[in-house]
């Protein structure tokens, strides 16, 4: 139902229904979704919801598009169909203005829901000489901001001023039901319009179709029947409908606007011009008691496109942090004198949550950074940009650039993949038992056998046994590695026939770690991996077939010429090296798919390295510096 | 321009309206007493220093790893501190999770542009360690400016490169990486040489052999790892 239930109880003194005006908007979430995304209401225009269309423009309503109707049917209908996605609080915040623009006629409104509002009638009627005279003065001052194509209808109660509302034809664009013929009004409505799923199934099925079907049956009889709410729905069907307007308490106004004209297009222009207003609005706030600690930025550009990004604080929004985020959020990437690529006509600042000053004794998030800290990270903030100050969260990730995210200093600390997630083929891998295996049991060993004999056997205390373990499918393969063996090639050659035998989706083989011990994490992450060369020792490019295969054994590799490269085209000989470890992520999406395979290697000078190779290209990874 | 308004006006009013009082000179005094404070040092890094630790208030300068960086860090971190990483923009968060320093306390400015000495001094004011990878060379009259506010504040600073007057000057010298084969294995532990020099040209350096990290993740020193330079042609000599 549109209105609450307290409103139901506070009715009952039997009254007539107090004369009612309820302003509607026909298609109101079109309206306002084509007002946020910037395209004309008088387009083929759709709001979809959970996948069916809430509402639609008249342009697709003349194509045939209607509510209910699944978004594909929908374009099938009307193919040039622009498709917009519901968003209540879009919704609610654009009929936010419309309710102040008529709140300055008359004063009392209440919203029923964004797109209709309820008014006593008695006043402006009285004022304005006669119902319909008041109801052409709301609906004028409707189209003078813009907003086209209201209805009014006047009623005893809500509920039929709303039916009436929704009779109203675009020419009349008002209704008005005399005092005490609701009743009547109401009688050939259907059923639906009660708005109560249940009620009016079964109903319907009790072969009452309309509204005065089921206004005639006796009240006491509902009341028995369908308990105190289909009672209720049985007043409203009556023309009964005994609810008061209640009007809306006017919020204080918090939002700061500043108008430039003639536009600004350089981002420190701006930025002094907001200074004062943001001074202005924190004062306002604190003289009401309140710290903001979300502000919405809204920046309206000369090309017509609205700009808004929410900012968090960590603590709340001082004067010079709202100057800082506005700054921030103009200049982008450039630099504070930087022309803007669209001049600045408009700009608005929205207190997005406010709370009381007594909730910041001490700090937002528990244990929170102390203020100190807090101001001296601002400062560089302000210096560099909102970006340039992060702290790393660790995420989930195969590759250890993807594992951390670099969070700026005042957002919330999100990681952008959930770390818990298992993440099969990441280094290090989820630790793997042990392997002290004699030398001669190692083809054909299953892993239960690998860690039953790792229980009993002592972990590697000393230096460590140079091991290969391969894990492929379910299948294990060891390689004994003692120094004299010819263990890699042999090794890399069983592996890979036991790729071969194996279809395409074998699981990627993990980097074993040795008896639960952690495996060392690379300390130097390049942002952007480093372009290399890995040779074979007969000088040419080391490849890795697509089962796995190595094409050599790596015997050096050169880092490419790069702007952060200090020592490009020296060799760095390679002196002891593992992999490859292959991952191969989201092969069923063609544009994101990564298939690489990893390696570790250690050069001559003592340094280690993670290298990987995608499609004959290598790179540097990370360094173990 | 706009931000440079909140300390002017501090700066400001602290002129007009304080005079030497009783309470500025006992301020000056809690700002002169946290100079000399020491901070939590993990027991291998104390070693380095020959048994002492970490200085608040001190340039310590480190060539050639960044996990001996984050071992330093990882002590005072550990008990509360927060750390700063400035110019190194390929710092593994992991790896020093990992080597006990907590990411909770710890914030990064990844690329400080040309102006990282303000950056730097702005952190100094309030994070207990700051790590910085200059540019470029350092002049000793940015060090010593620096330094003067590193007194003041107690806090700590680690230069990855060279730093004039530097309270101490580790370097490593050598790796060895074990675990890795030719194809096989993978890397489990680190064994490196790290020479460190004390203040002054004529101080030896002493060359400590430390495991960054050991086979079990921890950083400690390798047994009997002090071979003092002077003793070293002895030990050669004889063994």
């Amino acid at each position: 139902m549109t209105v609450t239930e307290q409103l139901k109880a506070s009715g009952s003194t039997r009254q007539v229904g107090q004369r009612t005006m309820v302003v509607w908007v026909p298609d109101w979430p079109v309206l306002a979704a084509a007002s946020v995304e910037g395209v004309s209401p008088s387009a083929a225009l759709a709001v979809l919801q959970k996948g069916r269309v809430l509402a639609s423009s008249a342009a697709a309503r003349a194509e045939g598009v209607r509510r209910g109707l699944r978004a594909r049917d929908a374009q099938s209908r009307c193919p040039d169909l622009l498709v917009l996605k519901y968003d209540p609080v879009v919704d609610a915040r654009a009929f936010d203005p419309v309710i102040s623009c008529l709140e300055a006629l008359t004063p009392g409104i209440q919203v029923i829901r964004p797109g209709m509002c309820a008014l006593k009638a008695r006043g402006p009627s009285r004022y304005y000489g006669s119902e319909p005279a008041a109801a052409e003065k709301l609906l004028d001052r409707l189209e003078t901001y813009d907003v086209p194509g209201g209805r009014v209808g006047v009623a005893d109660g809500p509920f039929a001023a709303e039916q009436a509302a929704r009779a109203a034809s675009a020419q009349t664009r008002v209704r008005v039901i005399p005092p005490g013929g609701s009743a009547e009004f109401l009688a050939p409505l259907t059923i639906d319009t009660l708005e109560r799923p249940e009620l009016t199934d079964l109903l319907r099925r009790l072969g009452l179709r309309s509204l005065g079907a089921f206004a005639r049956l006796p009240a006491t009889e509902v009341l028995t029947r369908f308990g105190p709410d289909g009672a209720f729905a049985h007043r409203l069907a009556r023309g009964d409908d005994d609810r008061a307007v209640v009007a809306r308490e006017v919020p204080p106004e918090l939002t700061r606007t500043l108008d430039f004209e003639p536009p600004v297009d350089r981002v420190d222009q701006v930025a002094f011009a907001v200074r004062t207003v943001a001074e202005e609005l924190v004062g306002r706030l604190a003289a009401l008691g309140l710290v903001c600690t979300t502000l919405r930025v809204e920046v309206g550009t000369e090309s017509g496109r609205v700009h808004e990004r929410e900012w968090l604080h960590p603590r709340w929004f001082a004067p010079g942090d709202v100057v800082d985020r506005v700054r921030w959020q103009l200049q982008g990437s450039g630099t504070a004198t930087s022309e803007l690529t669209s001049p600045v006509v408009r700009l608005r600042l929205v207190p997005e949550r406010v709370d009381p000053v007594g909730a910041h004794v001490d700090t937002l998030w528990g244990s929170g950074p102390d203020e100190r800290i807090h101001r001296a990270l601002s400062r560089v903030q302000s210096m560099l940009g909102h970006g340039a100050v992060v702290t790393p969260v660790i995420s989930g990730g195969r590759g250890y650039a993807e594992r951390q995210t670099l969070i700026p200093w005042g957002d919330p600390l999100t990681p952008a993949r959930p770390p818990s997630d298992p993440w099969p083929g990441s280094l290090p891998a989820p630790t793997s038992p042990p392997t002290p295996v004699p030398d001669d049991s190692f083809s054909g060993l299953s892993t239960q056998t690998a860690a039953s004999l790792a229980a009993i056997s002592p972990p590697v205390s000393s230096v460590p046994v140079l091991r290969t373990e391969h894990v492929i499918g379910g299948l294990q393969v060891f390689s004994p590695s003692s120094s004299e063996s010819t263990a890699p090639s042999a090794s890399r050659q069983e592996s890979s026939a036991t790729v071969s035998r194996r279809p395409r989706t074998t699981t990627p083989l993990p980097l074993p770690s040795t008896s639960g011990w952690p495996v060392p994490v690379p300390t130097l992450v390049y942002p952007s991996p480093r372009p290399a060369e890995v040779l074979a020792a007969d000088g040419r490019q080391v490849t890795v077939s697509a089962r796995g295969g190595l094409s050599g054994a790596p015997a050096a590799f050169r880092l490419l010429p790069g702007p952060q490269v200090a020592d490009s085209n020296k060799l760095h000989p390679v002196t002891a090296w593992a992999g490859p470890w292959p991952v191969e992520e989201r092969w069923w999406d063609e544009e994101a798919e990564n298939r690489l395979a990893r390696f570790q290697l250690v050069t001559a000078d003592g340094r280690a390295w993670l290298a990987a190779v995608q499609n004959t290209h290598w790179w540097i990874e990370a360094s173990y510096d | 321009m706009l931000t440079a308004l909140p300390t002017l006006d501090t700066a400001r009013s602290r002129a007009v309206s304080a005079p030497r009082t009783t309470e500025t000179r006992v301020q000056q005094a809690l700002d002169t007493a946290g100079a000399e404070r020491s901070l939590p040092t993990l027991p291998a890094v104390s070693e380095l220093l020959s048994g002492a630790p970490l200085r608040g208030g001190a340039v310590y300068s480190v060539r050639g790893s960044s996990a001996l960086v984050m071992a330093m860090m990882a002590g005072p971190s550990a008990e509360g501190a927060w750390c700063g990483v400035v110019g190194m923009p390929s710092f593994g968060a992991e790896a020093a999770r990992a080597l006990g320093v907590d990411l909770e306390r710890l914030v990064l400015v990844p690329d400080p542009q040309h102006d990282w000495l303000s950056v730097v001094a702005a952190l100094v004011d309030a994070l207990t360690v700051v790590v910085v990878r200059p540019p470029g060379e350092v002049t000793s009259g940015e060090a010593s400016r620096l330094s003067a506010r590193l007194r003041t504040r107690g806090a700590m600073l680690i230069a990855v490169g060279s730093w004039p007057g530097s309270e101490a000057r580790l370097e490593v010298q050598a790796n060895t990486w074990s675990g890795l084969g030719a194809g096989e294995g993978h890397l489990t532990a680190r064994q490196a040489t790290i020479a460190v020099t004390g203040r002054g040209a004529a101080v030896r350096p002493r060359r400590h052999q430390l495991w960054l990290p050991a086979l079990d993740g921890t950083i400690r020193s390798v047994d009997d790892g002090v071979v003092d330079d002077s003793t070293r042609w002895l030990q050669e000599a004889v063994g």
